[in-house]
């Protein structure tokens, strides 16, 4: 090639037919034009894709956060000996007739001295006005404290009560006094007494623990909605989904990986393995319900049934990596095994599944994130519509007893009409994502701990 | 015995057959482990597994055979003038299995004595039963009372003959290889040959699911049929299912939703995916590369039920504000959240990773020497890309859509909460429409009885389902493959 800063011998600069390769021609420009228009076209895509990331990302933390404080009114509540213990000797089958009803009033009594005392003046002439402040609960709050220690009778005991969902809302910011003008529950007088609360230090927002390891209630109470006992579900779920996929995942790889004859058979399992990891998640779910509910008669909504369903589900995802990491151990070290006189079957549990652990674990982990988020299968097994309100008691339980799952719990809350819930579900997708990025953590650290490059 | 029991024992029995046939090795050889075949501990697997597993493979039988056996017998006696079809037969006989229960309820807390449980008439049962808490329904009838004291009475028989078969089995198990073992034995032939039995059984696993997902879907849709003609459920024009009786099961409008949300989704995920795949592969250098492709790929690892959410709460409203009266563009589109639009988005965001990362390998599996040539020969890379990269990688990357186009169709949970549920046949991109995966879950949800059509229909559309993705995968996996023969 020649100097390109020397021009050609007779060539006229700045035309094509110069040859210049210093100036580009039309052509040229334009080719290069449509080359960075392309790589732009990439750059953009990525763009957008990791733009809907983050949006995601920021809708989740921005609409959950809410969910993990919650307002609650502190008030010194006057326990009267008159209305809850009329006969006066502490007995706790006598006293446990008086229902919630009965203690409501205590609860209005409690207001309005609690805000003549802190001298706010209360605008409402009836006293159930007031109790439109105070959650559903802190009747039923206050009469189980009452009769784990009856003693207390008669004593004036301070409580922390949860203040109505409409009004930790407000102090959220999510209930406006706009949208309160069409509100039959709440208006404007009871917001200014809200705010005066607020100064006084009778009202505040704190941490919620109860939403962390709570239960479910019911659909006019979500200031008392947690999701404990759907992850006590989801728990039971993934020990199932663990002490079952895991054992017939790894020997189902080393028999296909190590055993194995060429055979149509062998041909058929593999084919069935990769088509059934394609199965849409719902046909599981109808499989849940035709085989192990309606032939089995398993119970319905029971975390074990759940279980199965998501251990079928994982086996194609654990199989695939298992093979692949069985595989990714040379067979230097299978012959050396065989070398030194151990069978075929001790050559594969004594060398090669060892050495090939890490990735198995890193797989089955992977699985069991999966199934922790999978909802639609749970659907069709009855976890969901119904109140999951009771921690199961022992381990049996755990598996028997209906329950709902952390995901599910997310759906039924996300059906319910009131805002206040659609706040608990993102609250409970951040819990969820929290789980799934501890796990997908762990089995990054595993990986790169124990990888071996052979 | 109860059966768990029963495992407990055989469990314990096996337990000290392992020590025992170690024991029983070493002292053949005359504690010499040089004069065994195989290793001591083999002979102790061997007397373990032989106690174990044929006891435990005949328990589980026994327990899914008992029912259904006892069950046959205790139908026939019901008189054929109790009941009109076999509707009424199965509400009859769990009529008899909650009699019996109750039964064996009261005699456990012994309000009932056991020989008044075999005599009780058919008058006072309902009020002693209702003591110990098992509320029963109708009046208990004559022969209903009869049938269930002899489901109890086999039941009891049968729990019985069950114990000590299972126990005898595992003795027998015991025993027989207690004896075989010797220093001559090959123990260890024994025991990899039962292993490898296990191995195969874990692999038949997912064949079985196959076949529970083949056999549970065929029944019901069979059942389906019998109810519906087919001809109306594949052809019809209109989908209002009523649990009271006379609905239309169409389910055109569902597939139209089902096609239509997969449209969109697809338009949203195949080019942002396709340049993503591009960009990574061709021109990001290692650093971004890095950082970018996780990135990507969190998108895939979201759970569907977050992506639901996201199209009902924030995408939904979104649009609205947008698309909708009084929107920002001032077009009267869209009149609520959910619409076809809403879950076709989310469901593409969705989908993007699922296309990058199958296209970036495809595009990868390229050989290099075909980039060179073209490089080689003055082409830009965009016009390598274009013209010899994507060609090249073409039947690899329709194989990759056809998998997204096959997730789409499956996703259930973004057009449950982001689609809508009204059935319609609209072209309207803003409207509320569904789809065969929502309708199943609404049909299915709940406490419906699998009698009626209006219940039996989601195993239909559960079948349509599955043909169709099971072809639409076993037809991308065959392209895939087959290029990926091509080049290597």
């Amino acid at each position: 090639m020649t100097d390109a800063a020397t021009p050609m011998p007779g060539a006229t600069p700045g035309k094509r037919s110069s040859g210049s390769l210093l100036e580009l021609d039309a052509r040229t420009r334009k080719r290069n034009a449509a080359e960075a228009r392309f790589k732009i076209y990439g750059i953009i895509a990525i763009g957008i894709g990791l733009l809907f990331l983050v949006a995601l990302l920021f809708a989740i933390v921005r609409n959950g956060t809410p969910a993990f404080t919650q307002t609650f009114i502190s008030i010194p509540v006057e326990l009267d000996e008159a209305k809850l213990d009329k006969t006066g000797n502490r007995d706790r089958e006598e006293m446990a007739k008086v229902t919630t009803f009965g203690y409501a009033p205590l609860v209005d009594t409690a207001l309005a001295k609690a805000l003549a005392d802190k001298g706010i003046e209360n605008p409402f002439e009836k006293e159930k006005d007031l109790r439109k402040l105070v959650s559903d609960s802190a009747a039923s709050q206050i009469r189980d404290v009452v009769l784990a220690d009856p003693a207390l009778v008669g004593q004036t005991v301070e409580f922390r009560l949860l203040a109505a969902s409409r009004v930790d809302g407000y102090m959220k910011d999510r209930v406006t006094r706009e949208s309160l003008a069409r509100d039959k529950n709440l208006d404007a007088a009871h917001l200014d007494l809200v705010d005066a609360m607020a100064d006084k230090g009778l009202l505040a927002k704190s941490f919620n623990w109860d939403f962390v390891f709570g239960a479910d209630a019911s659909e006019k109470r979500p200031e008392q909605a947690g999701i404990g006992v759907a992850m006590m579900g989801s728990f039971f779920m993934m020990l199932v989904v663990l002490f079952l996929a895991l054992p017939i995942g790894v020997a189902a790889s080393i028999y296909l990986e190590e055993f194995a004859p060429k055979s149509r058979w062998t041909d058929l399992i593999e084919v069935n393995i990769s088509n059934l990891a394609a199965v849409p998640s719902i046909v599981f779910g109808i499989l849940g319900l035709a085989v192990f509910i309606q032939f089995a008669e398993l119970p319905q909504s029971a975390p074990i049934v759940g279980g199965l369903v998501l251990t079928l589900m994982t086996l194609p995802t654990i199989i695939i990596s298992t093979r692949a990491s069985l595989k990714a151990v040379p067979p230097s070290i299978r012959d050396a095994a065989l070398g030194v006189g151990a069978s075929k079957m001790q050559s594969v549990f004594h060398h090669v599944l060892p050495l090939a652990m890490p990735g198995i674990l890193t797989g089955t982990i992977i699985g069991l994130a999966q199934a922790l988020g999978e909802t639609a299968p749970l659907l069709l097994i009855g976890m969901v519509g119904f109140i999951a309100s009771n921690y199961p008691d022992g381990f049996t339980d755990g598996f028997l007893s209906p329950n709902s799952a952390m995901p599910a719990q997310i759906y039924e809350w996300a059906k319910r009409a009131d805002p206040a819930y659609y706040e608990r579900a993102w609250g409970g997708i951040i819990i969820l994502l929290l789980f799934l990025m501890t796990m997908n953590i762990i089995a990054i650290i595993l990986r790169r701990k124990f990888e071996r490059r052979w | 015995m109860s059966a768990s029991i029963i495992v407990l024992i055989v469990l314990a029995l096996a337990a000290v057959g392992f020590f025992v046939g170690r024991a029983r090795a070493l002292a053949t050889a005359g504690g010499e482990i040089r004069r065994l075949h195989s290793l001591p501990g083999y002979y102790g697997y061997n007397v373990l597994i032989w106690t174990v597993v044929p006891a435990l493979l005949v328990l589980i039988l026994w327990l899914v055979a008992q029912p259904m056996l006892i069950e046959n017998r205790v139908k026939s006696m019901i008189p054929e003038d109790a009941y009109a079809d076999s509707g009424a037969l199965s509400l009859i006989m769990s009529d008899v299995r909650r009699v019996a229960d109750g039964l064996d309820m009261a005699v456990a807390q012994g309000v009932i004595g056991a020989g008044e449980a075999e005599s009780i008439g058919p008058d006072d049962i309902r009020d002693r039963l209702a003591g110990v808490g098992v509320a029963l329904g109708s009046d208990v009838s004559e022969s209903t009372l009869a049938a269930a004291q002899r489901y109890r009475a086999m039941n009891a028989t049968g729990t019985m003959i069950r114990s000590v078969v299972i126990l005898l089995i595992a003795a027998a198990g015991f025993g027989m290889a207690y004896m075989r073992t010797g220093a001559d034995f090959r123990a260890r032939n024994s025991v990899e040959k039962v292993s490898l039995g296990l191995l195969i059984g874990a692999a038949s696993i997912a064949i079985l699911t196959t076949v529970g997902i083949v056999l549970s879907l065929v029944f019901n849709t069979i059942e389906f049929f019998k109810l519906y003609p087919a001809s109306e459920f594949f052809f019809g024009l209109t989908w209002s299912p009523s649990f009271g009786g006379g609905s239309e099961l169409g389910i055109l409008p569902l597939f139209w939703g089902t096609f239509y949300i997969s449209l969109i989704a697809l338009a949203v995920a195949v080019p942002i995916g396709l340049f993503a795949a591009v960009y990574l592969s061709e021109y990001a250098s290692p650093k971004v590369r890095a950082v970018a492709k996780p990135l990507l790929e969190v998108l895939a690892g979201i759970p569907t039920i977050v992506y639901g959410l996201f199209a009902l709460l924030t995408v939904g409203p979104l649009l609205v504000d947008i698309f909708g009266r009084d929107g920002a563009i001032g077009v009267n589109w869209m009149s609520g959240g959910t619409a076809v639009m809403t879950a076709g988005l989310v469901m593409g965001i969705m989908l993007i990773p699922f296309v990058s990362s199958l296209s970036d390998d495809i595009i990868n599996a390229v050989p290099q020497a075909m980039r060179d040539g073209s490089l080689g020969l003055g082409a830009t890379r965009s016009e390598t890309i274009k013209q010899v990269v994507l060609p090249a990688a073409l039947p690899g990357i329709v194989g990759a859509i056809l998998l997204a186009a096959s997730r789409a169709i499956g996703e259930t949970m973004i057009v449950v909460l982001g689609a809508g549920a009204a059935a319609k046949l609209s072209m309207n991109p803003f409207d509320a429409m569904t789809t065969v995966t929502a309708k199943i879950v609404s049909q299915l949800t709940g406490d419906a009885d699998f009698a009626s059509p209006e219940a039996l229909v989601a195993f239909a559309l559960g079948m349509t389902l599955f043909v169709i993705t099971l072809g639409l995968n076993i037809f991308a996996l065959w392209i895939v493959r087959k290029y990926r023969e091509q080049y290597e």
